[in-house]
């Protein structure tokens, strides 16, 4: 039983794949490669060392971005939201920072930072920040009353306040929020790279174009980005699943 | 001094909680809320004490006040003769839903307050509240696993093991089903028959209160004063259709002003 349900989508997958291959090979124009010549550009990169090299490229600059966003918006989030005076001054201003797409910092991040690494993470940095600062914030405000009372109570140190109630109890929702900048972090890097770097998966994309319409490999490039997708999801989510993280769920 | 009946009570030691002439006002929009006035009552060492009143009165509140959680606007509150500034772990509120830590196990959660302690003396204090309300079995269960009677008896545990001088109750049974109740009162009782702590009991259940006090103090509508303390004269375990167990539940019922007959 267990095993159908999981074979279900590889399943799913294998018939829209099947379907496509057959739709291209149907089609009498050359609007979009197979899946066979997908897979023949796959082959083509590992051969020519450029698919590691260009994944691991992509991953260093999300890490760095996500991770620095991550040590920089969080404790500020937190602690803004615990002093509600503070997060009322900051507030206008994150409102009015957020809704610039991370991509409107491009020309800014190479004046900053020149063409290369810096500029791409930086771009991360900024995507990623706000989301992560508003879920920081948001996650304080919606520890119940009772723990804090309780940690209160016990007469616990400020810091030991903060190590042994705040932060676990704000856990379960900063897991869904990075999980979910993760994912506009791996967005956001595809976009940095097709204008600042000449290397990671967003450069093939564009350099596959440009230099001779590869687009066996711009297909290529896409569904590597979505795989990479799916396992950083499927990675942030078994962290979801530590019992001690996954509280939220299962307390009415 | 205290005009109340529960300072006439012949007792010549220093009562261990004393409330003076206190008092609680909320703002609520700008507009002042009296929800206290003038509550005077003092409290035994080791006596369990229940406080009834209407819903809404302000029972919680007075709780709140005299735990230390909330400020009195006029008036204040000794325990030991010492003014009562902020919680404390001498003295351990236990509230009536949630109120344990759902991301600690029920080892954890009595070992909470512990974390002065060296780990011998920790772990064997874990065990013995573990074995006080029964939970044995269920030391590495996260409070999901748990059923609502259990986590609230973890919260009792967590409570008794920082050895506290006085437990605040507020209607911690008030979220469990009718049984577990009952159960869980006398749960209550055998804990401190044999632990012997100060018990103040905020509830709305007529009999439960009249089932576990010693005395019962009633409070009036908001604002809310104190209307009568009443002094269940009555030894453990408590025949519960016995006459003085009834006339003693239908004093309460009048005073709280509640008809005989439904």
């Amino acid at each position: 039983m267990k095993f159908i349900e999981r074979l279900r989508p590889v399943l799913l997958v294998a018939a829209l794949v099947a379907i496509w291959e057959i739709a291209v090979d149907l089609h009498p124009g050359y609007i979009l490669p197979g899946p066979i010549g997908v897979a023949g550009g796959i082959i083509d990169l590992i051969q020519h060392g450029l698919l590691l090299k260009y994944v691991v490229a992509s991953l260093f600059r999300v890490t760095w971005g996500f991770a620095l966003a991550a040590f920089v918006a969080i404790p500020l989030g937190l602690a803004l939201g615990w002093y509600r005076r503070g997060e009322m001054a900051v507030s206008p201003l994150v409102q009015i920072f957020r809704p610039i797409s991370p991509l409107a910092w491009i020309p800014i991040a190479i004046l900053w930072f020149g063409v290369g690494d810096l500029a791409a993470i930086f771009l991360i940095f900024v995507g990623c920040f706000f989301p992560l600062l508003l879920t920081a914030m948001n996650a304080v405000h919606n520890i119940p009353a009772v723990y804090i009372n309780a940690g209160r109570n016990f007469g616990l140190s400020p810091s030991a306040f903060v190590t042994r109630v705040l932060y676990p109890a704000v856990i379960p929702q900063l897991l869904v929020g990075l999980r979910i900048t993760l994912g506009v972090a791996w967005l956001v890097v595809v976009a940095a790279e097709m204008i600042s770097v000449s290397s990671g998966l967003g450069f093939l994309i564009v350099d596959a174009r440009n230099a001779g319409n590869r687009y066996d490999l711009v297909i290529a490039g896409m569904v590597i980005i979505g795989l990479i997708g799916l396992l950083l999801d499927l990675g942030m989510r078994s962290l979801e699943q530590i019992k001690s993280f996954r509280w939220i769920n299962s307390e009415g | 001094m205290v005009q109340t009946e529960a300072t006439i009570r012949g007792n010549n030691s220093a009562p261990k909680l004393c409330a003076e002439h206190l008092g609680v006002v909320f703002d609520r929009d700008g507009q002042a809320l009296p929800v206290l006035e003038d509550i005077n009552l003092d409290v035994e060492d080791s006596e369990f004490v229940c406080l009834v009143g209407p819903s809404g009165c302000g029972k919680s509140t007075l709780l709140n006040a005299m735990a230390g959680f909330l400020s009195p606007t006029s008036g204040s509150v000794r325990i030991d003769g010492e003014i009562v500034t902020g919680p404390d772990p001498r003295r351990i509120l236990v509230f009536q839903e949630r109120g344990v830590f759902p991301w600690l196990t029920v080892e954890g959660n009595i070992g909470f307050g512990l974390s002065k302690l060296t780990h011998a003396e920790r772990s064997q204090r874990i065990a013995h509240y573990v074995k006080t309300v029964r939970l044995e079995g269920f030391e590495n269960s996260y409070p999901s696993d748990l059923s609502g009677g259990m986590k609230q008896r973890l919260q009792v545990a967590r409570a008794l093991a920082v050895n506290p001088d006085i437990l605040f109750l507020d209607e911690p049974f008030g979220a469990l089903d009718s049984i577990t109740r009952v159960i869980m009162r006398g749960e209550l009782l055998r804990i401190w028959q044999t632990e012997r702590r100060t018990i103040i009991f905020v509830t709305h259940d007529i009999d439960e209160a009249v089932q576990l006090a010693d005395r019962v103090v009633v409070l009036s509508s908001r604002p809310a004063q104190i209307k009568e303390v009443l002094t269940i004269d009555m030894a453990h375990p408590r025949n519960i259709s016995s006459p003085r167990y009834l006339e003693l539940r239908d004093e309460l019922l009048k005073q709280i002003g509640l008809a005989y007959e439904i």
